[in-house]
């Protein structure tokens, strides 16, 4: 890995719904700073916050940074961004960067999901979006924890500690958490309850589309509950893959379209 | 940068079109006060030139349906509605008129100086859009204690064949005696033939105005239609729609002999299948052109394309005419007339709207959007949204799939 202090840098800003996720690269698409905040409601100064940490983990200063490419639902309030892309071609490139063949991404974020598919030179054969409703997204996951009152941190600990989930029904996140309630008046145990809610949320997203090949699953989600990627390995009866730092993959998609601007450009 | 630049472009003619919009309100309006003729309210794709035979003045509730989505006044109204017994899952357009009419409030006020809708003599209708029409118009039954007459067609029809004719031909001429009581005039086949006649030029004129949109680029787009349409839909049978047609047309191709396009630098063209977002026309129009993408064709604008009133029996006419159409049709026919439409446009993309409270307008639904591009490669997207009901629209959603649509054939053209 070369070490220069002056070369130039390519930002990838993610703003989500939940969370905004930043990622610097240099020349070589080596990750050189990485930053994540709570959104917020100012997407615009949480983007610019973010960028700020990035480069303090750089090490470098901002007038390194050559050009910025942003994503998700705030991508048009970033300020300091030259060029928006949707999340679904930033989630596509990021993927590539990690597994450059024919591969199935499955995005579960906080209030959306999406699954794109990608042919072996990395170009976009279709894409798919949940429904508008939270099913089988991370706020789903968010409301369940907030029913139960624990952590969300504590979510991935309970759901790992069994293998036997209680089976949710309710497509709806408002019945589903009615459905706990009476779960839980029948004694059911707690760690069933989200392995459960964990399960739900795989089935909600395996119904979007076919899922065959090799899948790629990213997101929030996946990020802070690994055990949904086993949960989705089991019903899907194979590997699926779990890029680096799963949640960060938008952020490095829009970071290496920003690089590749600049080449074509240059 | 994918971002929005180019702006709307006016069609002329609007003001022209205004103008027939307004001379037909106020004359149901003068009748509605007066009593001077009778009025029959008529569902979109219902008999209209039987009616107009009998001299009635036919007013169109979807047409109602639409003004009161265009002008977002659907999501205040839906609740008066629902409070009244009518499910918010039920056709927006029959819970925003039935909210409409209890909240005492149109559109029709502002736009053409009306206090209400007309109040009809008799209310028909024609299931061939769906069954919600019957409990839509069965509302004013009530309400009015009019009479109510109805066309009940089949559906998922793929060969139109003669026993589905003769039967609707025989429920067409079913409707004779009692519309004869209601109008006080006796049958005339002559004035039905006159009428049925102008319909049909009407339709052939509406149909050359849609095809001209095969032209790249395309002189007009599919948000424009369904504004121009307003003529093609209230005033068949009449022969200023006739007029106005070819006005609109004059217009249309001197934009094709200019080279000037709907959308400038159109780089990408579209089909929109399902109904419109009417309180997101202007943005979803902005958002094209933004891109520089056209949406060239519609199931939706083509609906009013009626080539079977050419039969020398004006009866057998209407019956194909009303039965012929898209949403009438097989999952088979619709997927062969979609192909047709990809070529003949050249179509880059689909967007498929998925129409929460209009089923038979959600063609996403039964697996056509996979089965369409299994056969000929044309990528798709499905919006969630409504034809009224802007609570069940995805704003960003919609937006964003619209946008990573516009990037795939940018890295991956068709």
């Amino acid at each position: 890995m070369r070490s220069r202090s002056s070369d130039p840098l390519y930002c990838g800003v993610d703003v989500g719904a939940s969370s905004t996720k930043l990622v610097l690269l240099d020349e070589d698409r080596e990750v050189r700073g990485r930053s994540i905040q709570r959104s917020g409601v100012d997407y615009a100064a949480t983007a610019r916050a973010c960028l700020a940490e990035a480069i303090d983990a750089a090490g470098a200063g901002a007038g390194r940074v050559r050009r910025t490419v942003s994503t998700g639902y705030g991508r048009r309030n970033v300020g300091f961004a030259d060029d928006a892309r949707t999340e679904l071609q930033c989630h596509g490139v990021g993927c590539f960067h990690h597994y450059p063949s024919a591969i199935t991404i499955v995005d579960i974020g906080c209030q959306d999901n999406k699954i794109i598919r990608l042919d072996e030179r990395g170009r976009r054969v279709d894409f798919k979006m949940n429904r508008k409703c939270a099913a089988g997204t991370g706020a789903f996951l968010e409301e369940i924890a907030l029913r139960l009152d624990i952590e969300l941190e504590e979510l991935e600990r309970l759901a790992s500690s069994t293998s036997e989930a209680v089976r949710l029904n309710s497509f709806c996140t408002v019945f589903a958490s009615t459905e706990i309630l009476s779960h839980l008046r029948r004694g059911e145990p707690l760690a069933g309850l989200v392995r459960g809610a964990f399960a739900s949320v795989v089935n909600r997203v395996a119904e979007m589309d076919r899922l065959d090949g090799e899948v790629v699953l990213t997101g929030g989600v996946v990020a802070h509950n690994p055990t949904t990627a086993r949960i989705f390995s089991d019903k899907l009866g194979g590997e699926v893959k779990v890029p680096p730092h799963p949640q960060f993959t938008g952020a490095l998609g829009a970071a290496l379209i920003a690089l590749a601007q600049e080449e074509k450009n240059a | 940068m994918s971002q929005e630049t180019s702006a709307i472009k006016k069609i002329r003619a609007t003001g022209a079109m205004r103008e027939v919009m307004a001379e037909y309100f106020a004359e149901l309006d003068e009748a509605a006060k007066t009593g001077s003729e009778k009025i029959a309210w008529c569902t979109s794709v219902g008999p209209a030139e039987l009616l107009r035979s009998f001299g009635f003045l036919v007013y169109f509730p979807e047409n109602h349906g639409a003004l009161l989505g265009a002008t977002r006044m659907a999501a205040d109204l839906i609740p008066a509605a629902t409070a009244a017994g009518y499910s918010p899952e039920i056709c927006s357009y029959l819970t925003s008129d039935v909210g409409s009419y209890l909240s005492k409030t149109t559109p029709l006020t502002r736009a053409f100086g009306m206090e209400s809708v007309p109040k009809a003599d008799v209310l028909v209708y024609n299931t061939n859009q769906c069954r919600d029409v019957q409990d839509w118009l069965g509302f004013y039954e009530r309400e009015w204690g009019v009479p109510m007459l109805g066309i009940q067609t089949p559906r998922s029809v793929g060969d139109l064949n003669a026993a589905i004719v003769d039967g609707l031909v025989e429920q067409h001429k079913a409707l004779i005696p009692s519309l004869e009581e209601i109008s006080g005039r006796g049958f005339d086949i002559d004035r039905l033939r006159e009428v049925v006649a102008s319909s049909h030029r009407c339709t052939q004129l509406w149909r050359k105005v849609l095809r001209l949109a095969e032209n790249r680029p395309s002189p007009i787009t599919f948000f424009d239609g369904t504004i121009h349409m307003g003529p093609a839909v209230v005033l068949r049978g009449d022969e200023r729609a006739e007029r106005y047609y070819d006005v609109l047309i004059a217009e249309l191709e001197e934009r094709i002999a200019d080279g000037v396009g709907a959308v400038d630098d159109e780089r990408f063209r579209f089909y929109w299948e399902g109904m419109p977002v009417w309180g997101k026309l202007r943005d979803n129009a902005e958002q094209f052109a933004g891109h520089r993408a056209c949406v060239v064709a519609s199931t939706y604008c083509n609906s009013w394309i009626f080539d079977a009133l050419a039969c020398a029996d004006p009866f057998e006419g209407m019956a194909r005419a009303y039965t012929e159409i898209f949403i009438v049709r097989s999952e088979e026919f619709k997927q062969q007339y979609m192909e047709l439409m990809v070529r003949d446009y050249a179509i880059d993309g689909i967007i498929f709207h998925d129409a929460k409270t209009c089923p038979n307008n959600s063609n996403n639904r039964y697996g056509l959007p996979l089965r369409l591009r299994e056969q000929i490669g044309t990528p798709f997207v499905v919006i969630d949204g409504d034809l009224n009901d802007l609570r069940l629209y995805s704003e960003e959603q919609a937006r964003t799939q619209f946008e990573a649509l516009v990037e795939q054939l940018e890295e991956h053209p068709v």
